[in-house]
């Protein structure tokens, strides 16, 4: 009787650590790997082209990741769509160092067909609906920079239009690709990743924010070899060739 | 050795029941160990917190209204009548019980989205639901009607039909029994029903996200909120659940009251 709640309560743990737990593949090493949202198509194509491990990737908003991590989660990697996240549970003394291995550019993102938004100026005519990431995750915190840089007053009048906050990048492309809102703020990969659902309007230089993701081993990971492996790769040919081929740029330093 | 063979099976029930006691009640124990008085009050004056709670309250109360209003009649006309193909219908009603909120949320967008199915009929009548309040509404009724109208349908076939046949044959029309026989009988099992889809509501998560979004004040209901929280404030997070269970835990209990104690014509679940 002590052995099935052992295991519920396993399962509990794995859940929270969203690592879907099966034993398949259990000949090969696995590493599991905490991933931002906006990483999905480059990591998952990383995961196929690179033999290493058995990579398993649970994707989220970066803040969620790392509140995981907080509370106790040890993936074997960690990678953010910011470096403040990282750097920030390495302050911690939860993670081990962490390196930028990515960047990536925001965009106005539009349902493919629509004309209406043509710019940043568009997105404050009355009656225009946007989604935005909520202000805790990356995608959000970026968008608000890039508000920021605005007059006050357009500035305002983009935010009485915001319609939803939503936990990560997934939650505002798929508002887009419903039609349910008319532009949102999102990375130039989401936009390649949609597949021809989405297109993107850019942002002028002067309001770019500087996007870099940060990835770093977990302390206590359960892998630490195969985490240090994956991100070796990552940094290598092999994850450029993957970041690049799903819209993500090397770093820019 | 008879004996003790005979205490095995009674002692793997005990222990069956402890377990599921423990696994059920562990985290809703945590929540309220982990949260200090202070943390609770803080939560409460939490102007994002105290927005969240006040439109749960308000969109659950909404949607629960409509789901008595309409579920209650049509789980009478289930429970009185036989008809061709009534089991398929009870099971379509049930369906949405056994549905991830998730499929829920792209159900109710792929029907009454803006690029949905009925999307270009409910724009033309005026509505805007996608990103809206009412949208709220319309996920949790869909989500928890399912709950009332099973309890109500078995409350309403518990019922003594003796009574209603003699209410009946004193000249009272199939309304009036309604209303005024198997409605106040039934009353148990429509509490009951109702207690549970309000707690149904209270709780909604996925189908809200997807099809409501989340946005402060107006489609930001408790559980979206201590989502948002559980990033960046977990004691916070931690004090809204608290709230929430209380709240839910309340309403449970309030129902159970109103609804007398247990032993009258009882719902059979």
């Amino acid at each position: 009787m002590r052995r099935p709640a052992a295991a519920a309560l396993a399962c509990l743990g794995l859940a929270l650590a969203a690592c879907g737990g099966d034993d398949a593949g259990a000949a090969r090493e696995q590493v599991t790997v905490s991933a931002a949202a906006s990483l999905k198509t480059a990591f998952t194509q990383l995961g196929r082209s690179w033999h290493g491990a058995d990579a398993r990737f649970s994707f989220a908003g970066s803040d969620d990741l790392a509140a995981q991590i907080r509370r106790g989660a040890r993936p074997d990697v960690f990678a953010a769509a910011n470096t403040a996240l990282p750097d920030a549970l390495h302050d911690e003394g939860l993670v081990e160092a962490p390196r930028v291995f990515a960047s990536n550019r925001l965009v106005i993102a539009v349902p493919a067909g629509e004309e209406g938004v043509r710019g940043i100026g568009d997105l404050a005519r009355p009656g225009v609906q946007i989604a935005v990431g909520a202000p805790a995750v990356p995608i959000g915190s970026y968008a608000r920079s890039v508000l920021s840089r605005l007059p006050t007053a357009q500035r305002a009048a983009i935010l009485r239009n915001v319609r939803s906050e939503e936990p990560d990048v997934s939650g505002i492309v798929g508002k887009l690709t419903q039609g349910a809102v008319d532009a949102g703020l999102v990375y130039r990969s989401d936009v390649r990743a949609s597949g021809g659902a989405l297109r993107a309007v850019d942002l002028p230089d002067e309001l770019q924010p500087a996007v870099a993701y940060g990835v770093a081993v977990v302390r206590d990971a359960q892998h630490p070899e195969q985490a240090r492996a994956f991100v070796d790769a990552l940094l290598g040919p092999q994850g450029r060739k993957a970041l690049r081929a799903a819209g993500l740029d090397p770093p820019s330093r | 050795m008879r004996r003790l063979r005979r205490a095995v099976f009674p002692a793997a029930l005990v222990a069956a029941l402890t377990v599921a006691l423990l696994f059920l009640t562990i985290p809703i124990v945590a929540i309220f160990v982990d949260t200090s008085p202070g943390e609770l009050l803080r939560s409460l004056r939490e102007p994002e917190s105290l927005d969240a709670l006040r439109l749960s309250l308000t969109c659950t109360t909404v949607a629960v209204a409509i789901i008595v209003a309409v579920g209650t009649p049509a789980a009478w006309l289930l429970a009185t009548r036989r008809f061709r193909g009534r089991s398929a219908l009870v099971t379509l009603v049930e369906l949405p019980l056994v549905l991830p909120p998730a499929v829920a949320g792209i159900g109710l967008l792929a029907a009454l989205g803006p690029r949905g199915l009925l999307g270009g009929v409910v724009e033309d009548l005026g509505i805007e639901l996608v990103l809206r309040t009412a949208g709220v509404v319309v996920a949790l009724v869909f989500v928890a009607a399912p709950f009332y109208l099973r309890q109500a349908q078995a409350a309403f076939e518990a019922l003594d039909r003796a009574q209603l046949d003699a209410s009946r044959t004193l000249g009272a029309t199939e309304a009036r029994t309604f209303l005024r026989v198997a409605i106040p009988s039934a009353r148990h099992g429509l509490l009951a029903g109702l207690a549970i889809a309000w707690g149904r509501a209270l709780g909604e998560f996925g189908a809200t996200l997807m099809f409501a979004g989340s946005f402060r004040g107006i489609t930001q209901t408790t559980p979206l909120a201590i989502y948002e929280q559980f990033a960046t404030d977990f004691p916070a997070a931690l004090a809204l659940s608290a709230v929430l269970v209380a709240v839910s835990g309340a309403l449970l209990g309030t129902m159970k009251l109103l609804g007398g104690a247990p032993g009258g014509p009882r719902a059979a679940g």
